[in-house]
């Protein structure tokens, strides 16, 4: 199959040598689970339980609130101990509404369902994933429903499997290639049929040969599901370079996946669809990379939702003292976290605990217009004058660069001799955007409100102006038949 | 742990400034070396001098704008900066061309703009130019060499003499080749009679002609150049174009009319065309951020060596076609920009029909 590469990028050291041969173990139940109802990208899902509450395996705690928004269900048999605000694994610790659960000693078996999967309608397929709550499991959490239904609307054909893992240290997505290839190439064809489209592309990088031959060997469609190796390169994961190293084709900006006539989604996505579709689970865990020099002994684990980080470090041999930064998903574009004592959600691809000797923090000199910056941008940016601008609060003149073209992926600031924070002036720079939007949004509500108000009490007016004039003319007309009633009876006597 | 928030990229690449000054520094070691060797002690005091003066202005101004001086005075640009002037004086040159040099290029071409990163000119031209242009008899007195312990040249206090103690040395001095070619050629001599047996190739390559530290051996700062573009320090662009334009130009020129413009070999080897082409074009601050612009860059740097080289008032045109592209380089990164992924040259969103890379980046 022909290949496109994609520009800029570059090639960070792996770190993953401590993981990607260490096979998925699963992670003993916790006594506790903190789930939050927010797990996704869009509205949060609205309370369906209540605290005291006994809940069963696979139990909604939450709906869907919205267009843009996904269930989320209980991973155990146990009972809510209580439903409140609780810290989420955020750079902030925001508090999201969090079901906190006892987990019960003994937990009873998934039923899968009694249809056969591979039977269903499209819509019917569509449906089932909705309920099952699956989200983006390569990170962004986007409800892959909603993604479906708008692949579905644009007859999307191509259906491309991400198995690109670029980012250093983790290895989740590798282990689940390598075995649970049959379930998840049943995933795919699941997700075939749902979209209704006649092929999809697996697409890994070339730093997983065993994956690569595993995914070749199992899959008995070789015409419908191509497996195609990639160059190793960081950002290869993101979406819209993988789509352009497949197709040569690039999102237009500002547009979707599906303008293109393809549809994205993360190989654990797809297993997960395998998982509640032929199983009969909802998505209630994921695999997660423990990792990271503070960490005595990585490994991959399968992880329910709700197990809190500082649980997952102490399995892993790592204390509160140990690590200098807490990472959650990678190093490149993974959040850093204030403390441990945060849940595993959805999007929780790995857990770094950087070492002092990983993290070396050094102060931001000046710029030296190296154009390091310039040469790596996918985005085909200019990373230096960006940051000058937003340095200044200049915002315009950003945006005018190209602000919002920035995928994040931090290529830029991995290079950069002077050690300066590019994509932290970036996140800066959007946020001032974003609410500078909002702003003029709400700005301009007010003024159609006001104007709307405007034209009814102008209407009110000219209303009460005809009224009146009417009543005029009927007084009018009366007096006028009254006189002249008066006249013929004067006539008359 | 650190509780500062902080946003990724966690891992980062060992590049630093100083690493990247350093090695700029070990490609210029041999020439420099080389250099100091030929012309003897009192280049290596005016080049001693020339860089510690130039730490002393930058520890001052550093001072002065209530910078941290410790942490910024070591990163190596000012060294470099120093470095690179020394390369371009004449070896043999009084000491207060140095300091003064220095001063010139810290205070007036780096530090006034704002110091690292800020400057709109090179530095080390700003103070070639200005030095060039005040007092032409000392920045044209090229000498000999005399190499270091050789019979005739001048010992460790004879040399601290010439340097500070303003000595004569008539009888070391001489005039460049670029000099005489330009000087016989206004005489209304052809190239045949100036050159008779052509240009002395072995004599530039090697270094054993007379002219500035960087502009002897030839061969020395090309292997040093070679060596920065393979470690990814430099980028290919700017040498190549420059390079490239000066040759095309002499060999344009060259073939039209052999008797009144001097060949490939004269041009590309002679003066301080290869320093300017890997060292002094390539300053990171002042070229352009994209490779289109900086092939333009050099190219414009090139025809300029060329035009001032050959009808121009100066025997030498490196420094000033250098500090003129630097006056072009905010217009080039302004026009010549990178198209942006998703959208076409002039910033609006492809439309999905033809939203294929044609091309890929710009």
């Amino acid at each position: 199959m022909k290949l496109f590469g994609f520009r800029g990028g570059i090639h960070p050291l792996e770190r993953k040598e401590r993981t990607r041969d260490l096979p998925i173990e699963a992670f003993p139940l916790p006594e506790r689970l903190y789930v939050p109802l927010q797990q996704h990208v869009g509205e949060a899902a609205v309370a369906l339980v209540k605290a005291g509450e006994r809940v069963r395996r696979g139990q909604l705690l939450g709906g869907s609130a919205g267009r843009i928004s996904a269930p989320v269900h209980s991973p155990v048999d146990g009972v809510v101990v209580a439903l409140g605000d609780y810290a989420s694994p955020h750079p902030a610790a925001l508090p999201v509404t969090t079901a906190i659960i006892e987990v019960d000693p003994i937990q009873t078996p998934w039923q899968a369902p009694t249809e056969d999967a591979f039977a269903l309608s499209g819509d019917e397929l569509a449906r089932r994933i909705r309920e099952a709550g699956i989200v983006g499991m390569g990170g962004a959490t986007f409800p892959a429903a909603v993604k479906l239904d708008l692949a579905r609307r644009h007859r999307v054909d191509t259906l491309i499997i991400n198995g690109g893992e670029c980012e250093p240290y983790l290895t989740c997505d590798d282990r689940l290639m390598r075995e649970r290839a049959g379930e998840m190439l049943q995933g795919v064809e699941l997700m075939l049929r749902c979209l209704g489209a006649s092929r999809a592309v697996i697409v890994v990088e070339d730093n997983k040969a065993v994956a690569l031959d595993t995914l070749r060997r199992l899959c008995t469609q070789p015409e419908r599901i191509k497996t195609v190796s990639v160059p190793t390169r960081y950002p290869q994961g993101s979406q819209k370079q993988m789509i352009q190293s497949v197709t040569g084709l690039e999102v237009p900006a500002a547009g979707h996946a599906t303008d293109l006539g393809v549809v994205m989604h993360n190989v654990a996505t797809a297993y997960a669809v395998y998982d509640a579709l032929v199983n009969g689970k909802p998505l209630v865990s994921r695999i997660v990379t423990v990792g990271g020099g503070a960490v005595t002994r990585p490994a991959n684990l399968e992880v329910p939702f709700g197990t809190l980080v500082s649980e997952l470090l102490a399995y892993c041999g790592a204390g509160e003292g140990d690590y200098e930064r807490l990472l959650v998903g990678g190093p490149m574009m993974g959040q850093w976290l204030p403390h441990a004592e945060v849940p595993i959600i959805k999007g929780s691809s790995g857990i770094i605990a950087l070492s002092d000797a990983e993290t070396r923090v050094a102060m931001p000199q000046a710029c030296i217009r190296c154009s390091r910056c310039v040469s790596v941008c996918p985005s085909g940016l200019l990373p230096l004058e960006l940051a000058k601008r937003i340095k200044k609060d200049d915002f315009d003149a950003a945006a005018e660069l190209g602000l919002s073209d920035c995928i994040a992926c931090g290529s830029c600031a991995y290079v950069c001799p002077s050690k300066i924070p590019l994509v932290q002036y970036f996140h800066y720079g959007k946020g001032e955007l974003q609410a500078r939007k909002a702003q003029s949004r709400k700005l301009e509500r007010t003024a159609e409100l006001a104007s709307a108000k405007e034209t009814r009490l102008q209407q009110i007016e000219r209303e009460k102006a005809e009224a009146a004039a009417r009543r005029k003319a009927e007084m009018a007309a009366k007096q006028a038949a009254e006189a002249a009633a008066a006249d013929a009876l004067a006539e008359k006597g | 742990m650190s509780n500062t928030l902080i946003s990724g990229p966690h891992t980062l690449a060992n590049a630093t400034v100083t690493r990247t000054m350093l090695w700029v520094m070990i490609a210029l070691t041999p020439a420099t070396l080389w250099g100091l060797y030929l012309f003897g002690w009192p280049a290596i005091h005016l080049f001693a001098l020339t860089l510690a003066s130039a730490l002393l202005f930058e520890a001052g101004c550093l001072y002065l704008a209530g910078k941290p001086v410790r942490a910024t005075l070591f990163d190596g640009s000012a060294l470099l900066t120093a470095w690179l002037l020394a390369m371009s004086l004449p070896p043999w040159a009084p000491w207060w061309v140095g300091v003064l040099g220095s001063f010139l290029a810290i205070v007036v071409g780096k530090q006034v703009f704002g110091g690292l990163g800020h400057n709109l000119f090179n530095p080390a031209m700003v103070a070639r130019v200005a030095l060039l242009v005040s007092f032409p008899l000392q920045l044209t007195t090229w000498v000999l060499p005399a190499p270091l312990f050789s019979n005739g040249a001048p010992g460790f206090l004879e040399g601290l003499a010439i340097t500070y103690g303003n000595l004569a040395v008539d009888g070391h001095t001489g005039a460049s080749m670029l000099g005489q070619v330009k000087t016989d050629f206004t005489t209304g001599k052809l190239l045949s009679e100036i050159l008779p047996q052509g240009v002395d190739q072995a004599a530039l390559l090697l270094g054993t002609g007379l002219g500035s530290l960087g502009e002897t051996s030839a061969l020395l700062i090309l292997a040093g150049g070679v060596l920065l573009v393979a470690l990814g320090i430099i980028s290919w662009t700017i040498p190549l174009s420059m390079l490239g334009a000066v040759a095309l130009l002499a060999l344009l020129f060259n073939t039209l009319a052999p008797e009144h413009y001097p060949g490939l070999d004269f041009h590309l080897l002679s003066g301080g065309l290869m320093l300017g082409a890997f060292f002094i074009a390539t300053d990171m601050v002042t070229s352009p951020n994209t490779w289109f612009g900086q092939l333009l860059f050099g190219a414009g740097c090139g025809v300029l060596v060329y035009v001032i080289r050959t009808w121009g008032g100066y025997p030498e045109g490196v420094a000033f076609a250098v500090l003129l592209m630097n006056a072009m380089t905010p217009l080039i990164d302004h026009y010549l920009r990178p198209r942006i992924f998703g959208r076409d040259r002039k910033g609006q969103p492809l439309s999905v029909k033809n939203s294929s890379a044609e091309g890929g980046h710009a």
